[in-house]
């Protein structure tokens, strides 16, 4: 019976067709924007990471609850012992130092005297010491804008919109104002070994990049930072393997009544990341279910009409001796031959250009005139393995229930009416 | 003849509702039916044939009196009971032929088969069997658009008779074709009828199928107005 029914299927055009093009279409709308929206948020998830949240981040409590004032004055201690028993406890992960705080530049004429001032924002990470990856991982060598790196102490980045305001020129000395940790007045004088391009409003106004080890001199933070943060080594975010991280260091490090205890918060912790993620996922819930209700509806149509036309069908199978229970259960079990062949082609279809996506990428660099360090360039799909049964679920319900409706119609009729319908 | 009555009908009344009134199809049916018969309904347009047919095909139920095929009632059948008493006992055959489009010829033929707990080469031997009754084994791989009216209908006798039921209701099964193929389906049915001993009910009103008929029975709004048995029928 079932070979019959297979028979009919190949051989009826309009009876699959039609059914077969609805179903891939929306499986492989389903698997490939699935893929598209999960490699978007990895791309922006990481780029955050390198820039922002790390995959883990370690603050001091205090810290953590007043992050917007970056005060360092509540920064993380001891640090290099924390640093070291850091390798030694999780050596899947690396971990790196980073400073932040908030100033003032003072561009100085040939006299000396201030020809410009500036609010600027300024990053201290490791970019000296062998085999750093912080550079790479900030993206800073395709950031720069005139200039280069800087290869010793005493040497900075700033950012590209302020140097021209400011008509500060690669070699000249800016000075930077601040507080130290310990609250007291600090000023501090740089060369400008490059400028940097950023393609976000605020660091572009004015931000400064400079080695920890020149910050920490200058903020009197010898030996303390504003944050840790750790990356895993195998490079991208794993949100289950970060929480037993967090649960694990949380026990061994953070006490519960000290406030200058460091303390630990994953990726989806921080930003609203976690939120973002939410909405990924439930955005892509709503798509599938749209495209189960928009592709049932398509299909109880052609349903309807296939089942129109095969009245004299049904009704023969009827006098042939088939129960009208049976003829339903037939036809459903066509539709679900109908929605896996679909869900199949549509699924491969999905899985070749998210895949092509995952390989390729959509490069927008070209439609953002400012290639900037905060922007990802290329956006890229991820072929995950829940991609290669997702479509299934909207392509097999969708034609199941569009048929399922539409022979309800044909089922509830008396079995001696549709032999009427049939004769004329 | 009355002991060995396969179909045996009385006081039969069907009503259909119509709006919120009834209207009598079928009134105080009383008539039985003998293996082997070659028998017609025939009556004016509206007169009930196809109804009674589908009554005693067990495709609609009675309203009212007693109808029992070969030996069932047919009113107490369950929907289960009444397909399996079609699929085993009882063969249709219709004005348009109804063959399946996109099946070739044996495969319609098969269809009746594959309800039935048959092995292949069981299902194989009858529908060879049954298509070579009509004539039509050069023709086993062909699709029903491929075929003229007549081979169509020829088919259709394939598929009616091929689990070799004791009956066969055929509901004008010559309006659509030319004299010569009536004539010759006719004929077919005719020797099937006296080899295999099946009954044969038709419902018409061809002139060239009442030459063929043992037994006329007139129908005029529901009701029998004559019964005819027809001793000398054309060979
Ligand atoms: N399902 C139904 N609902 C209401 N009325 C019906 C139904 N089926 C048949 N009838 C009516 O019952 C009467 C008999 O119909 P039937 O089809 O048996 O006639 P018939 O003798 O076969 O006619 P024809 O020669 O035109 O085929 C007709 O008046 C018809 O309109
Ligand atoms: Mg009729």
């Amino acid at each position: 019976m079932i070979k019959f029914l297979i028979k009919g299927i190949l051989r009826d055009k309009s009876r699959s067709l039609l059914p077969v093009i609805v179903v891939a279409t929306g499986v492989f709308l389903t698997v490939f924007m699935s893929g598209f929206l999960k490699g978007i948020f990895n791309d922006i998830a990481e780029l955050n990471a390198k820039f922002n949240t790390g995959h883990v981040k370690i603050m001091t409590r205090a810290y953590a609850e007043n992050k917007d004032q970056v005060p360092n004055d509540l920064a993380l201690m001891d640090v290099k012992k924390l640093l070291s028993q850091l390798k030694i406890d999780y050596p899947d992960m690396e971990w790196v130092k980073r400073i932040h705080t908030g100033g003032l530049i003072d561009v100085p004429d040939s006299f000396g005297e201030t020809r410009g001032q500036g609010q600027t924002i300024v990053t201290a990470i490791d970019m000296l010491s062998p085999g750093t990856h912080e550079v790479e991982r900030m993206n800073i060598k395709k950031s720069i804008a005139k200039g280069s790196l800087p290869v010793k102490q005493g040497e900075a980045l700033i950012s590209d919109e302020f140097a021209e305001r400011f008509g500060v020129s690669l070699g000249d000395k800016v000075t930077l104002f601040g507080s130290t940790m310990n609250g007291s007045m600090m000023f501090n004088i740089f060369v400008v070994s490059g400028t940097l391009r950023f393609g976000n409003t605020i660091l572009d106004r004015g931000a400064i990049f400079m080695d920890i080890r020149d910050a920490q001199l200058a903020l009197d933070m010898d030996d303390a930072a504003s944050e840790i943060l750790g990356y895993f080594k195998v490079g991208v975010y794993d949100d289950i393997k970060a929480q037993q991280l967090q649960a694990s260091f949380n026990t061994k490090y953070s006490l519960k009544d000290d406030e200058f205890s460091p303390q630990m918060f994953r990726l989806v912790e921080q930003e609203g990341l976690g939120d973002y993620l939410k909405l990924a996922n439930s955005a892509g819930t709503i798509m599938v279910f749209i495209f189960v209700i928009a592709m049932s509806i398509v299909l109880w149509n052609t349903g309807l009409l296939g089942g129109l036309r095969r009245y004299s069908e049904f009704g023969v199978r009827l006098a042939l001796g088939e129960e009208k229970k049976h003829i339903y259960k037939t036809t459903i079990y066509e539709a679900m031959l109908i929605g896996i062949i679909g869900s199949v082609i549509g699924t491969g279809m999905g899985l070749g250009a998210a895949y092509y996506m995952q390989t390729y990428g959509l490069d927008v660099s070209s439609i953002t005139s400012n290639i900037g360090m905060m922007l990802p360039s290329v956006y890229r799909a991820e072929v995950t393995p829940s991609l290669f049964y997702l479509g299934f679920f909207p392509g097999v319900i969708a034609t199941v229930l569009g048929s399922a409706l539409a022979g309800f119609a044909i089922y509830k009729r008396k079995t001696s009416q549709l032999f009427h319908e049939l004769e004329v | 003849m009355e002991n060995s009555s396969i179909i045996k009908i009385e006081k039969l009344v069907k009503r259909f509702p119509v709006g919120k009134t009834e209207f009598t199809a079928l009134n105080d049916i009383s008539v039985s039916f003998g293996a082997g018969e070659f028998a017609g309904l025939v009556g004016p347009s509206g007169s009930g044939k196809t109804t009674l047919l589908n009554i005693m095909g067990s495709l609609d139920s009675p309203s009212e009196g007693d109808v029992d095929v070969l030996g069932r009632s047919v009113s107490s059948l369950s929907h289960k009971q009444s397909a399996k008493l079609r699929n085993h006992h009882i063969g249709f055959i219709f004005q348009t032929y109804n063959l399946l489009p996109v099946y070739t010829v044996y495969e319609n033929v098969e269809f009746a088969l594959l309800l039935q707990k048959l092995s292949g080469s069981e299902r194989k031997k009858a529908v060879m069997d049954s298509l070579e009754w009509v004539g039509l084994t050069d023709k086993v791989k062909s699709r029903p658009s491929m075929l003229s009216g007549g081979e169509c209908q020829r088919v259709a006798i394939a598929r009616s008779m091929v689990k070799r039921p004791e009956i066969v209701l055929a509901d004008e099964p010559t309006a659509n074709l030319d004299s010569k193929n009536s004539h010759n389906i006719l004929q077919t049915m005719k020797n099937l009828n006296r080899e295999l001993k099946t009954t044969f009910i038709f419902a018409t009103h061809d002139e060239k199928v009442m030459q063929y008929l043992n037994r006329i029975i007139f129908l005029e709004d529901g009701k029998i107005v004559k019964d005819n048995l027809i001793n000398d029928s054309k060979n």
